[in-house]
């Protein structure tokens, strides 16, 4: 029980963060909603509703990847994570915690994206929310790991999508199918699947990503 | 190789596809070779981060390195192929072509990431980790991009065995160990190469000292 209330410690800080200093949450927000509103005079005007259902998966993509790529600055700039590194608890922990609290970002974000969606292109149905909420585990999870390798690096925000993208194409893969899809089961399926696999493998490797 | 080589233009019949049916030989042990280096280097990957082998992380590189060089080969006969059979040089329903395009803009990352990083002990967990994503994301994409595409590759193996004449299933085989044999020499050769490498730079460095 020692290692969920670490966790829990870890995810209120980076909200509290969050919450006294606001600079992720609106920036997704804003990005999320613009790039709505430029993917409406991207399509042409007989363009199907299907182009704009896998146009907000790219949508959601991209918030998430801005929202990762802001997730471990404080953690370097203050150099927190030597701190967090050398306390005692279990260092997948500090994953876990982080992972957390991209979620709940990610979901904040998606309560306002897919409302505006739903305005804008079409209405939201229940596979698609499903989707959504699938996807953002797998995204926070494997995306969260990635962070962390792509601060060490020199390169920085500009390796993380190059890392995050083509892992993330079963997740795209997996919601634009339960979205448009007459049986959503499967992709959801996948989705779960996906999930769970990358998340063991997130859980179990953070450790070496963030020691010597 | 050379034998292979011979077997596939002097021995195996052609099928109705003709002679352009012949590059099936290379395509599809160059794909199984790559697919084999890459899981090469996702075990010496676990292996250095489970038993903090110091090898296993030049080792799991080298692999992965030819593993890419190998996926680009099996881009283009692949594309050659469906230029032939289909009348385009990519075709998006192609399940195999397209699981490699994923699989070589994968590991170009891992690439990206290994270089930016200064070497050390800290490179090596990272790559070997991003390694291990590679293994895992590899069965995670087939299951996904079977899902998503309509299936229209011709399967050369299906449940029943090899759906192959004699011939050609011999040939096929040769084909697969001489690609193997390939891999390896290559391997060897260029995991000789580095570690020279690497000795001549710590010789040096003691020079100067």
């Amino acid at each position: 029980m020692r290692y969920f209330a670490d966790v829990g410690a870890l995810a209120r800080k980076d909200l509290l963060l969050e919450l006294r200093a606001r600079d992720t949450l609106p920036a997704m927000l804003l990005f999320v909603v613009s790039t709505l509103v430029v993917f409406h005079f991207v399509l042409p005007a007989d363009s199907s509703d299907l182009a704009a259902t896998g146009l907000l998966w790219v949508a959601l993509l991209f918030t998430a990847l801005l929202g990762l790529s802001r997730s471990f600055a404080a953690e370097r700039e203050q150099g927190v994570i030597d701190g967090l590194v050398l306390a005692p608890s279990d260092r997948s922990a500090i994953w876990l915690g982080k992972a957390l609290a991209i979620l709940a970002f990610l979901g904040l974000a998606e309560v306002i994206a897919l409302p505006a969606y739903g305005l804008f292109f079409k209405p939201v149905d229940g596979a698609l929310v499903a989707g959504v909420v699938l996807a953002n585990v797998g995204i926070a999870a494997v995306g969260t790991l990635l962070a962390a390798m792509a601060t060490a690096s020199r390169a920085r925000e500009l390796l993380l999508p190059l890392l995050f993208l083509p892992l993330a194409i079963p997740i795209v893969i997996g919601g634009v199918g339960a979205s448009v899809a007459g049986d959503p089961g499967r992709y959801l399926g996948l989705l779960g699947l996906y999930d769970a696999l990358f998340a063991i493998i997130c859980w179990a490797s953070f450790e070496y990503v963030v020691t010597e | 190789m050379a034998a292979a080589i011979a077997l596939v233009f002097f021995y195996a019949p052609l099928d109705e596809d003709g002679l352009n049916q012949k590059i099936f030989y290379f395509h599809v042990p160059i794909a199984f070779t790559a697919y084999a280096s890459f899981a090469w280097g996702g075990w010496k990957a676990l292996r250095h981060l489970w038993k903090r082998d110091e090898n296993a992380d030049l080792e799991s590189y080298v692999a992965i390195h030819l593993g890419t060089i190998f996926g680009l080969l099996t881009l283009v006969t692949g594309s050659i192929w469906a230029k032939y059979r289909w009348g385009h040089w990519w075709v998006w329903s192609e399940d195999q072509l397209v699981l490699f395009l994923v699989l070589f803009l994968f590991y170009c990352a891992y690439f990206m990431l290994r270089y930016s990083l200064p070497p050390g002990p800290q490179r090596a967990n990272m790559s070997a980790v991003y390694a291990l994503f590679g293994v895992v994301l590899i069965p995670v994409s087939i299951l996904a991009i079977r899902l998503s595409e309509r299936f229209i590759h011709p399967v050369a193996f299906d449940r029943g065995g090899p759906n192959m004449a004699g011939s050609q299933f011999f040939t096929f085989c040769v084909c697969v160990v001489a690609w193997f044999a390939v891999a390896a020499t290559l391997y060897q050769l260029e995991l000789a190469g580095k570690r020279l490498d690497l000795r001549l730079r710590e010789l040096r460095e003691a020079l100067q000292e």
